[in-house]
């Protein structure tokens, strides 16, 4: 199981939830299970979003594997100037 | 100075960690440098941009035929000459880009460009520009963010409606999208508090200021393909740009990077680039573009102005108990404001158990807001540090350990959600708190400040290609313009790796048909990320060499160590290979030693820093002396320290302009009134004493040397040290910037 931890911006999709715990192997496959669950929200979370796993900001990670236990945070994708 | 967390058993190197000589010094200050605008072709043209001059207005007509009957002009180019993105069902953020290069049936900021001309020279180019005949109907502007919400406010885009907000709205608004952080229990954690302080906070664009103006020159062929020499922070990225805009593939463009002349997050976008190529593919000739001064200031990227309102509270004994923020960015003409990132950072720094923090992008009718230097983070550290230096005088507590009270450790949980791995914020207060400038008295007539920042870093794409030539000097090769000395560093990695003298290492900077992608040299990721491309093609090169000297030698590999530039046998039995022993014979021995590697590289470790600023403050005039400045920052491992502290010293630099001089100043018409370095100031280097540097090495546990990135951390913090310095030097407050001495002086005579 892992946990996924949602920000506020995603409160209107997720409603009173600010976590949850799923069986996700990847990133793919956990954005597809929140979709079922949060109508809208795999559009949200694919755009512009990284991923953080375990504290490890990961950009463009449709495809990474998520450790069983990990925690799981969307967050806007970082640029820098 | 240098303080550094060292590892049990850390390696100590003989490259990395060196002060070499900077490989592009001799060309740069000889002038043989080549800069964006320094490229002659055969039968060159130059370009001209005619932009509106209003802040906004509906185009109802172009008239280019004058500007097309005048001799020496070979071509001239409008909105219809590129492709309608909008009409193609493009996505928005690639319509918004191709608008801000050519206007298409609205100008949005004064400057916006309308058409654009090649001819036979500059002088013939501007004319015609100024000959194309644009006839307008002016709409009324908004140039703050307190003006573009205000109700009945003129809407810049009749289809935004505003992202984030729930129920959606149904009418459209300049504000393009919110964004909000939350955790805990506001009302219980100022309930907690024993004070309370609520503040606003103003701040002005400023521009990045870079000395050389934006400039390309391109050369379209007959076969659908053309060349661009580009001064940019990111080739690869230009390229896509450019291409989206003009409707072409990425690979129909070959971009040569050429030197740049300072970009700090400005030259990461577009503005000339599909401009030349259209007007060279519509000329067959090459053309240049080069911007005026007045063009870089009137029509590329500032970094937002801003209205932020924050809360604070804290305990008696210095625990942060709540904070609650509402900011709002300007993006400009077009939505993309760094106010996401201004969320992501505002208290990054601390552990504070309760929070709402909500940002607005809100569009205007100024240019588009580009990136400078940890964007989005200096502006709001300028209002969260500045209360917290309140909260600390409130309390009669020390700045620094009120920091270290509720400093973000590894562990903490960042408030934009994941736990922070190992940091070295803690390190770099303590640095200044144990430094012989916040141990010695404040001078009579002085303020003194401090302030911390945080910059996320990033990784990404990189490639890189080493080869060892025959004559066993080392060729690196990337993909990364070089903004701020890290060719040096992928020299260092190189010497290091090899065992090798960093002098026999040269450096290159690729094209995008030589090397593979590359993201832009931004984010502070280039030593981080391509250096570990760079790292990963030496470590290969060394299993390559080792398996080479073994098929010489007729042993096996397990048999072979490479050991300070050269291959040995672990019996001691055979005379050592040098490099250029094993290049020399490298056909026998399964032929060119090359290895290019690629990763969109991970792990980048989070820069802190702590600064600290003496003020001389002469309460007759207004005037700040800036008297003495230390920074401590982390940079996990100083590849090459000079630049590491060159870095360090750019973005205090930058960041004291930012807190004194700097702002757009635009007239009620929405023109902007100093397009100039002389109205618009920004430091120079007799305005300011050394930067005293600490460099503070927490090791990133994720990078094979340690590194951080450091190019951006360093403009966090100055503003808010600069107003806390003011503060405790005068007893005034400003909370709006520019702090320049006008403002001042007027806060002092009102004092009492």
């Amino acid at each position: 199981m892992i946990t996924v931890k949602f920000s506020a911006s995603l409160r209107d999709l997720t409603g009173d939830d600010k976590e949850i715990e799923v069986e996700a192997p990847t990133v793919r496959k956990l954005i597809s299970l929140l979709d079922e669950r949060y109508p809208g929200i795999g559009d949200r979370l694919s755009e512009a979003t990284s991923v953080a796993i375990n504290g490890e900001i990961l950009p463009d990670a449709l495809y990474e594997a998520i450790p069983d236990g990990a925690e799981v945070h969307f967050l806007a994708t970082i640029a820098g100037g | 100075m240098t303080m550094t967390e060292e590892p049990t058993g850390a390696p100590s190197y003989k490259w990395v960690g060196s002060r070499s000589v900077r490989p592009d010094g001799l060309d740069k200050v000889t002038g043989k440098a080549q800069f964006g605008a320094d490229l002659k072709l055969p039968n060159m043209l130059e370009g001209a941009v005619t932009r509106s001059p209003h802040a906004h207005a509906k185009i109802i007509s172009i008239d280019t035929t004058a500007a097309e009957a005048m001799a020496g002009v070979h071509a001239v180019v409008t909105a219809a000459d590129l492709p309608d993105l909008a009409e193609a069902g493009a996505k928005t953020d690639d319509i918004f880009m191709s608008e801000k290069i050519l206007a298409r049936s609205k100008v949005l900021w004064e400057g916006h460009p309308v058409a654009a001309v090649a001819a036979t020279s500059r002088e013939i180019a501007r004319a015609a520009a100024a000959a194309i005949v644009v006839e307008y109907e002016p709409l009324p502007h908004v140039l703050t963010v307190t003006e573009a919400l205000a109700d009945g406010a003129p809407v810049l885009h009749e289809s935004m409606m505003t992202r984030g907000v729930d129920p959606a709205p149904e009418t459209a608004s300049n504000a393009a999208s919110r964004a909000v952080h939350e955790r805990g229990d506001l009302d219980k954690g100022f309930a907690d508090a024993d004070v309370v302080l609520e503040r606003e906070y103003t701040t002005k664009p400023v521009h990045q200021g870079y000395i050389e103006p934006h400039a390309c020159v391109a050369d379209a062929g007959q076969d659908g393909r053309a060349n661009l020499f580009v001064s940019s922070q990111g080739h690869f990225s230009m390229r896509a740009m450019t291409a989206t805009t003009l409707g072409w593939d990425p690979s129909q463009l070959n971009v040569t990077p050429a030197e740049i002349g300072g970009g700090f997050g400005g030259k990461t976008t577009i503005y000339l680039e599909p401009l030349a190529v259209r007007l060279s593919t519509k000329a067959g000739r090459p053309v240049r573009l080069v911007m005026g001064r007045d063009e870089v200031f009137k029509a590329t990227g500032p970094t937002s102005g801003s209205h932020m309102k924050i809360k604070m509270g804290i305990t008696n004994d210095g625990q942060i108990t709540a904070a609650q923020i509402w900011m709002a960015f300007e993006a400009g003409a077009f939505p993309g404001s760094p106010v996401g990132a201004a969320g992501m950072t505002a208290i990054a720094c601390y552990t504070v158990p309760n929070f709402f923090i909500e940002g607005f992008d809100v569009v205007c009718n100024k240019p588009k807001v580009a990136a400078y230097r940890a964007p989005g983070a200096p502006i709001i550290a300028y209002g969260v540090e500045s209360i917290i230096d309140e909260l600390c005088l409130a309390i009669d507590m020390d700045p620094i350990d009120v920091r270290l009270k509720n400093a973000a450790v590894e562990g903490t949980q960042a408030s934009y959600g994941p736990e922070f791995p190992r940091i070295g914020f803690v390190e770099t207060l303590e640095a200044i708190r144990d430094s012989e400038h916040y141990r010695s008295p404040v001078p009579e007539g002085y303020g003194r400040g401090v302030a911390s920042g945080f910059w996320f870093n990033i990784g990404g794409n990189s490639t890189a290609t080493v080869h060892v030539n025959e004559d066993g000097n080392v060729n690196v090769i990337t993909g990364s313009p070089d903004i701020g000395g890290s060719r040096a560093s992928m020299a260092l990695f190189a010497a290091e790796e090899f065992g090798i003298d960093v002098g026999r290492v040269s450096t290159k900077i690729a094209d995008t048909q030589t090397i593979g992608f590359n993201d832009v040299t931004g984010g502070s990721r280039v030593t981080l990320a391509t250096g570990k491309v760079v790292i990963d093609c030496c470590r290969t090169i060394k299993q390559d060499l080792r398996r080479r000297a073994a098929k010489t030698w007729d042993c096996e590999i397990d048999d072979v160590e490479w050991v300070e530039g050269q291959a040995q046998h672990a019996s001691g039995t055979e005379t050592p290979l040098s490099l250029a022993d094993l290049a020399a014979k490298a056909s026998r021995t399964g032929g060119p030693i090359s290895v290019t590697q690629s990763d969109n590289v991970r792990g980048a470790g989070a820069g802190f820093t702590t600064q600290l600023v003496d003020l001389e403050i002469d309460d007759e005039t207004g005037v700040c002396r800036v008297a003495r400045y230390t920074t401590a920052q982390d940079a996990g491992k100083a590849i090459h320290p000079s630049y590491v502290e060159g870095q360090m010293q750019g973005g205090v630099v930058q960041g004291i302009g930012w807190a004194f001089n700097e702002e757009y100043i635009h007239r009620t018409d929405g023109t902007l009134d100093n397009p100039s370095f002389l109205d618009y100031r920004i430091p120079v280097a007799s305005d300011l004493p050394m930067i005293e540097t600490i460099v503070v090495e927490v090791p990133n546990p994720n990078h094979p040397y340690g590194v951080r990135g450091v190019g951006e951390a360093g403009i966090v913090p100055p503003m808010a040290a600069i107003g806390n310095a003011i503060e405790r030097g005068t007893g005034c407050r400003l909370n709006d910037l520019p702090m320049s001495p006008i403002r001042l002086l007027d806060a002092i005579n009102h004092r009492h």
